[in-house]
């Protein structure tokens, strides 16, 4: 019976309900860049009603759009090229699709429901070491495309995995150290307990409520919400940037490498590129809303009686909660295209410098900041003020390292003399 | 060839910083989307957008009224005021056709007719759609002034032989053009 219970949930939420999310993603973008640009976009491919004779189609928006872009993809002819290396070549889209996929076993898409007396929690794996699981078969996923790039034994797609690979590597720290002030203020790794004291306490970054009481806030967690919103900037954007999204889509972009790591590849196998690419997106917004605004909690105390919605015998408030979450991850799904239609791309090294110089060391600051916010209560004055003056005095020579580092080098120094 | 310098802008703390020019764009972006969905873009109006960007929506909205004078179509041939056919069948336009679209075959005028003196009149004259690349030459080349693009732009069919307009058709598309050349008036 639990393993039963089990097999539906991953066959529910894994297929059921982040899968579809994927063609859904590409026809919002599609949608929401349209109308950003001042076009239309899809809104035709619907069910073609008048071949069984009723009057008019049904196109709802073009909502089945996506579906005609994957029987597209499906139809495709499969090319291989003679000369990459085969079975590199066949490994790497899976390996970019499954750690995304093997990600969302430890997020809590709900409470729980009870069902004829099982209870049962609305996630795959109820693991305690949510965040460290989701970061480490997360970076797998670079294997994929630096596999993908290598074995197509062609130049551009070459480029497009080195670059990727250095990407994912150093951002990797940012995202992990970003975290760690959060994974300090609630003393826990386990995504879904994490979300229930958001629910009970406000969520990391509207703490406006504590133990159903709107307004109260004491001076601890509102002085936590710096720190809060600086990891929040930072792991927002690092995931942006794990996750190969426009700003810094680099291993992609089109102007200089083709397609990057995907050009040699067709029908499926880039399907299943784009596929790994959206679900990794999917996951990423998953972990900012469980981290940083609250999961699936409705918020303002409202969540108990949520939780305890009952239909005849079976308590469903769980599914409830599985639509607020979805929608959160929808909204956060689309302030992911909103950047990317948006800002435009960056260059390599700033890339590079903005990960190792900048959000490294804020990061790092912003852990001992973090700590000291946190430790401040057990403390006496004299060693919170001691605690404060080193770290002015640590961000200071921070800052004036990074400065002096950025000492210019002389630009095109050749032939046209300085510039 | 003299060496222009151009010296990197220097960069303000606030413009290093990045946040603002982000915000900027969002709010620009944001306003594109907002304005588009109400029907409110820029030059919506002028363009009879369909009331979501600039956008006219081919099969419910038709642009047949917004289209230019000098709009190229279909190419069709015209008769005058008498009702003559204004082709004297002298095969310029096929000769200048640069995708060979045209095919004439010429016939006289029988003695007797009422258009005997102008002696020629196609017997058939075939324009393939599928070839014909609007250029309008064959209006240029026509000294008789019988062939004329008109605005007709939706010519669709079932099979390749649907896409070919004969005489009939291409008169119909036609019509009458009055007020020009009248060399072949019984008046002269």
């Amino acid at each position: 019976m639990d393993f039963l219970i089990l097999l539906a949930k991953i066959i529910g939420l894994t297929f059921l309900v982040v899968l579809p999310l994927v063609p859904i993603c590409v026809y919002f973008e599609r949608r929401f860049s349209a109308v950003i640009q001042d076009r239309v976009g899809p809104n035709r491919v619907g069910i073609p009603l008048t071949l069984f004779g009723a009057k008019k189609d049904f196109s709802f928006l073009g909502l089945v759009q996506p579906m005609a872009d994957g029987i597209k993809l499906f139809l495709k002819e499969d090319f291989t090229p003679s000369y990459v290396r085969k079975a590199f070549y066949w490994l790497a889209p899976a390996l970019t699709v499954a750690p995304s996929l093997i990600t969302l076993a430890v997020i809590p898409f709900g409470s729980s429901i009870n069902i004829g007396g099982h209870e049962i929690n609305l996630a795959i794996a109820d693991l305690d070491v949510g965040p460290l699981f989701i970061f480490s078969i997360a970076s797998l996923s670079v294997y994929g495309i630096t596999l993908a790039g290598w074995s197509s034994n062609s130049k551009f797609p070459f480029i497009g995995g080195v670059r990727s690979t250095a990407q994912m590597i150093s951002y990797e720290i940012c995202l992990g150290l970003s975290v760690i002030p959060v994974l300090l203020y609630f003393g826990d790794l386990n995504l879904g307990k994490i979300v229930q004291h958001q629910a009970d306490h406000g969520w990391l970054l509207l703490p406006i409520w504590k133990n159903g009481h709107v307004g109260s806030i004491d001076l601890q967690t509102a002085l936590f919400w710096i720190p809060a919103f600086i990891s929040f900037l930072i792991f927002t954007i690092s995931i942006f940037a794990e996750t190969n999204r426009m700003p810094f889509d680099l291993p992609e972009c089109e102007t200089e490498l083709v397609g990057g790591y995907h050009t040699e590849y067709s029908s499926m196998k880039f399907a299943m590129f784009f596929m790994g690419e959206y679900a990794a997106m999917v996951v990423g917004s998953a972990l900012i809303i469980t981290l940083f605004f609250g999961g699936w909690s409705l918020g303002f105390g409202a969540d108990e009686a949520i939780k305890n919605f009952t239909v005849g015998d079976f308590r469903v408030g769980g599914l409830i909660h599985l639509g607020i979450f979805l929608a959160k991850l929808i909204a956060f799904i689309l302030f992911f295209i909103l950047v990317r239609w948006t800002v435009p791309r960056f260059r390599y090294d700033q890339l590079m410098k903005l990960g190792w110089v900048i959000f490294f060391e804020a990061a790092l600051v912003n852990v001992f900041l973090g700590a000291l916010v946190i430790a401040a209560p057990s403390l006496s004055p004299a060693v919170i003020g001691i605690g404060a003056v080193l770290l002015i005095v640590l961000t200071g020579a921070i800052i004036w390292v990074a400065k002096v580092s950025e000492e210019p080098v002389k630009r095109n120094s050749g032939l046209l003399g300085q510039n | 060839m003299a060496v222009i310098k151009v010296k990197r802008p220097q960069l303000s703390f606030g413009e290093k910083i990045y946040f603002g020019a982000l915000i900027k764009g969002f709010m620009l972006t944001m306003k594109h989307a907002i304005n588009s969905m109400r029907g409110k873009s820029r030059g919506a109006k002028e363009l009879a957008s369909s009331g979501l960007g600039v956008t006219m929506q081919y099969p419910e909205q038709k642009w047949d009224d917004q289209l230019p004078e000098h709009y190229r179509g279909a190419p069709a041939l015209v008769t005058d005021e008498q009702g003559r056919e204004r082709c004297v069948s002298c095969q310029l336009c096929e000769f200048i056709c640069p995708p060979k679209a045209i095919k004439i075959i010429p016939s006289e005028i029988p003695e007797g007719d009422r258009w005997e003196k102008v002696e020629k009149r196609p017997l058939e004259f075939d324009i393939d759609m599928i070839r014909c690349i609007y250029c309008g030459m064959c209006e240029e080349v026509c000294p008789e002034q019988a062939i004329f693009l008109r605005k007709d732009y939706a010519i669709t069919g079932l099979s390749r032989a649907d896409m070919v307009h004969n005489k009939k058709k291409l008169y119909e598309i036609g019509g009458v053009r009055t007020g020009l050349v009248n060399k072949w008036n019984e008046l002269k």
